[in-house]
């Protein structure tokens, strides 16, 4: 019948109970992947760290889409910050990896930083298109810069790490331990995030903006800091890709690598942060095992599992395991 | 010997004049409201009772004229930046969160109310779940605090609205027909809950009403519009009595 | 003075079949309401089908002109094929949901059908030149311009009076347009709005596949040429208006133009100045060039 007033405080505490233990849960797995990854093969390595990689841009994805817009146009910042990365390594003789990583991510905000309060304008298929056409106007430019090996791209050597470069059998290693202490330590900022006052009004600005701004809050400046967090995700994510590839082209900054980021954030709804990352590394599982085995059929593959997941859950596979969504769901049968 | 520049005036109107087209929806319109007043604003619809909520809200800029809160000026200015100087409203739909439960809608509320909004601070801290429980109590909404908003009936959602809106300790709260939708035995001891929920507070209450009962029961004064003009301002049961008021707004004059 | 006729000859092919294939697109958009991401996989399907089709001709000794018929029939024979299959079978369940959850969906069959041309025709490419000559060539000034070329500016001058007039002198037509005004408004008078969906989602998909068609003798028909139709005809939809016919024409003409005014004066601004442009407008007149739908938020 009538509950009281503790019940309501249990709601609110009962979040709160897993949030800290989660938090511990993830530096755990972080150092858990790191060990892990001494005994892995190669190739397998070599696969998660790109899974990583691209999966913090489609977090970044997931933190816009939590405020209610899809960008369409991520290769931006994944482009940028692996040119940026690239061309620091080969023209300004910076190979530490941290550094370019996070130098990565920081021009790719930079760079995004003069679009962020004009895009946070727009709603629906034109903020898609705006950041869609933005990443082709990137990709114009870079087919068809010479300078930068136009529409070969060019190579990148094997970096280093707090000055020290790794010796051949290592080097795959040190590409992964990077990209999962980064990608990992993004995660659970981006956790905590999600739970803060503003990740909290960002959700609820999705739901209705009207409210959102006669409470007192802007929900463009909401939108516009969404989307800068993202870009760093994405820049990172795209210097960590490039230096685990050793080589970079304008085909990051194309649509269609952008519809594979968006691909992922669907897939993984923004309900559960660690579900991006298994998404994210099912897209590479299938894409590599495609090209041995079905190279024909494997974009027919994802584009049915797109679509089956559009239809049957269509909150991500996030929704499967987050408590607040399965009671959502039982709300709507009832 | 009223000062004019005196601070118990909440909100002030001067020479108001708005238009859409042909429509005249506000034709010169004068108010004082003094604080802590409960004031009802009746009119049939098109008479210009929400085209004035909606000028002081700043959703709609006047043509002409100006509004002060507090003697500040805040005519023209946008729903967000007249809701951080202290006007707040509730919804004739109730605009909520569908997708967060009751503690949820409250805790943004809560957490918009003090800004910069933090990327760390969690939103469930035990601060901002301490008031959000509070006055989820004072609304006799405890019981739902943990519901989704979908499932709850419309009465409920009505009075979630306004506490979303009180949360930002208010000095003037707007109330959008706050019973309308709300089944009739329920009408009265809502407007009970939230009149006891409001009495804590000193808030001055605009409230646009079409049930003359309400109107009659939980209002210091009427304010009665039509055409885009005042026809009565007065005492609730002076005003209703008004032939105007009764021919215009009512339909009951004989 | 040559180069600017160069420019607007090159420009004026180019804008051609891009037209028919935005015009496609615009018009799914004005009735359905969905941005097709696939549009460019039924511009490849037109194409290979005419790749095919022009082959089989071919091998029956049939006269050459006649391969101009065989690439219409292969525009419809996708539309027949196609669209029912696409629209009925797929896009019907989505109906209603979200307008960028169905975005995801055509992107989802833009992936599907990319291995399904794969599948029927192999990853090699066809090259069907014959057709491409059969106009000769034509001089103008002091440069050779080929027949063909010419040939598409007239198609796509026919498609569009055929696509106005249909719209806007027919009954269908008509009722093409309420439904494009208000789809609520028209299903309150009666109107079967599910098979104006259909005839809408077909006519678009003719119209890709028509462009495929056409242009195949002027390419190497092979696995990718929807990837780059896509975004081109995405920006031209943007740059005209989403939804509207006017838009299409123009959005072509200026893409087209934009491009061979790059390709012959700036070549390195070739593929930057099209988006260029499309986020300009994007930026400052987001409904387009002809407001039909409604376009930013704030």
């Amino acid at each position: 019948m009538t509950m009281t007033t503790s019940s309501s405080s249990s709601a609110a505490a009962s979040q709160n109970a897993y949030f800290y233990p989660a938090l511990l849960l993830g530096l755990g797995s972080i150092i858990a992947l790191l060990l892990i990854g001494l005994v892995i093969p190669k190739w397998l390595l070599f696969l998660v760290t790109i899974a990583a990689a691209n999966g913090l841009v489609s977090l970044g994805i997931v933190i816009l889409m939590r405020s209610g817009v899809v960008s369409f146009g991520q290769g931006m910042v994944f482009a940028l910050g692996g040119y940026a990365a690239a061309l620091a390594y080969g023209k300004l003789g910076i190979t530490d990896a941290l550094v370019l990583s996070l130098g990565g991510g920081l021009v790719a905000v930079i760079l995004s930083a003069p679009f962020a309060y004009l895009i946070a304008r727009y709603r629906g298929i034109f903020f898609a298109m705006l950041s869609l056409s933005l990443s082709m106007v990137l990709y114009g430019i870079l087919i068809k810069s010479e300078s930068m090996g136009g529409s070969d791209g060019f190579n990148m050597g094997r970096p280093t790490l707090f000055g020290i470069r790794a010796a051949d059998e290592w080097s795959s290693y040190l590409n992964y331990a990077v990209t999962i202490t980064l990608s990992g330590l993004c995660t659970l900022a981006t956790y905590i995030y999600f739970n803060s006052t503003r990740g909290l009004v960002s959700l609820a600005a999705r739901d209705n903006e009207i409210r959102v701004e006669y409470l007192g809050s802007s929900v463009q400046e909401l939108i516009a800091t969404n989307y800068l967090l993202a870009a760093f995700m994405g820049g990172m994510g795209g210097a960590l890709a490039v230096i685990a590839l050793g080589h970079i082209e304008p085909n990051f900054s194309y649509w269609t690598t952008s519809g594979e980021f968006v691909f992922v954030s669907i897939l993984a709804g923004h309900y559960s942060v660690i579900a991006v990352f298994i998404a994210s590394t099912v897209l590479e599982i299938v894409r590599s095992f495609s090209s041995l085995y079905f190279p024909n059929t494997w974009q027919l593959v994802l584009g049915l599992f797109l679509l089956a997941v559009i239809r049957f859950l269509p909150r991500g596979i996030g929704s499967l395991w987050e408590k607040r969504v399965k009671k959502q769901q039982q709300g709507e049968r009832a | 010997m009223t000062p004019s520049s005196s601070t118990n005036i909440a909100i002030s109107a001067r020479g108001i004049q708005k238009k859409f087209g042909a429509v005249v929806a506000a034709a010169d319109i004068n108010i004082d409201i003094p604080h802590g007043q409960k004031l009802s604003l009746i009119g049939s619809n098109g008479a210009g009772k929400t085209t004035f909520v909606n000028m002081i809200t700043g959703y709609i800029k006047p043509d002409a004229g100006s509004i002060l809160l507090h003697d500040e000026d805040i005519t023209g200015l946008a729903p967000r930046v007249v809701s951080r100087k202290g006007i707040a409203r509730s919804f004739q739909i109730p605009q909520l969160y569908k997708e967060l439960s009751v503690l949820d809608n409250m805790l943004v509320a809560v957490a918009s109310q003090q800004p910069p909004l933090s990327f760390w601070r969690p939103a469930r801290n035990a601060v901002a779940v301490q008031r959000a429980e509070e006055l989820l109590q004072r609304f006799d909404l405890s019981e739902h605090s943990a519901r989704l908003v979908g499932e709850l009936p419309g009465g409920v959602r009505k009075l979630l609205d306004i506490a979303m809106a009180l949360t930002r300790y208010p000095k003037v709260l707007l109330l959008d027909e706050p019973t309308s939708g709300v089944s009739a035995d329920e009408k009265f001891p809502m407007m009970e809950t939230v009149m006891r929920a409001l009495s804590q507070e000193a808030v001055t209450v605009l409230f646009v009403e079409h049930d003359m009962d309400i109107v009659e029961r939980f209002a210091d004064r009427v304010i009665a519009f039509y055409s885009g003009r005042i026809i009565a301002d007065d005492k609730p049961d002076v005003a209703l009595s008004t032939p105007d008021v009764q021919r215009y707004v009512t339909g009951t004059l004989r | 003075m040559n180069i600017a006729l160069t420019i607007m000859i090159d420009g004026l092919t180019y804008a051609s079949w891009l037209f028919i294939v935005a015009l496609g697109l615009t018009l799914v958009f004005g009735v359905l309401k969905i941005l097709n991401v696939a549009h460019g996989s039924f511009y490849a399907l037109g194409a290979y089908a005419a790749a095919s089709l022009v082959g089989w001709f071919a091998s029956m000794q049939l006269a050459p002109e006649l391969s101009l018929i065989a690439m219409l029939l292969a525009a419809v024979g996708v539309a027949v094929i196609v669209a029912p299959l696409c629209e009925r079978g797929l896009l019907r369940i989505f109906y209603g949901r979200d307008e960028v959850l169905l975005v995801l969906v055509t992107y989802a069959l833009f992936l599907i059908l990319e291995d399904v041309t794969k599948i029927i025709w192999g990853v090699n490419p066809f090259y069907l030149s014959e057709p491409y000559a059969l106009f000769g060539n034509v001089d103008i000034g002091k440069q050779s311009y080929v027949g063909y070329d010419f040939l598409l500016v007239i198609v796509a001058i026919v498609v569009g009076f055929i696509v106005w007039w249909g719209l806007n002198r027919t009954r269908i037509g008509k009722i093409v347009l309420a439904v494009i005004h208000s789809e609520e408004i028209a299903a309150s008078m009666g109107v079967n709005v599910s098979r104006i969906y259909t005839l809408a989602f077909g006519t678009g998909i003719f119209l890709a596949a028509l462009g495929g068609a056409l242009t195949a003798p002027m390419i190497s028909v092979q696995p990718g040429i929807s990837v780059g139709v896509v975004i081109l005809s995405f920006a031209v939809v943007i740059i005209g208006g989403l939804g509207s016919i006017p838009g299409a024409a123009i959005g072509a003409l200026i893409v087209g133009i934009a491009r061979s005014a790059a390709v012959h004066l700036m070549p390195v601004a070739e593929l930057f100045s099209i988006y260029l442009v499309m986020a300009v407008v994007l930026m400052f007149r987001p409904e387009g060039l002809f407001q039909r739908s409604q376009a930013r938020k704030i």
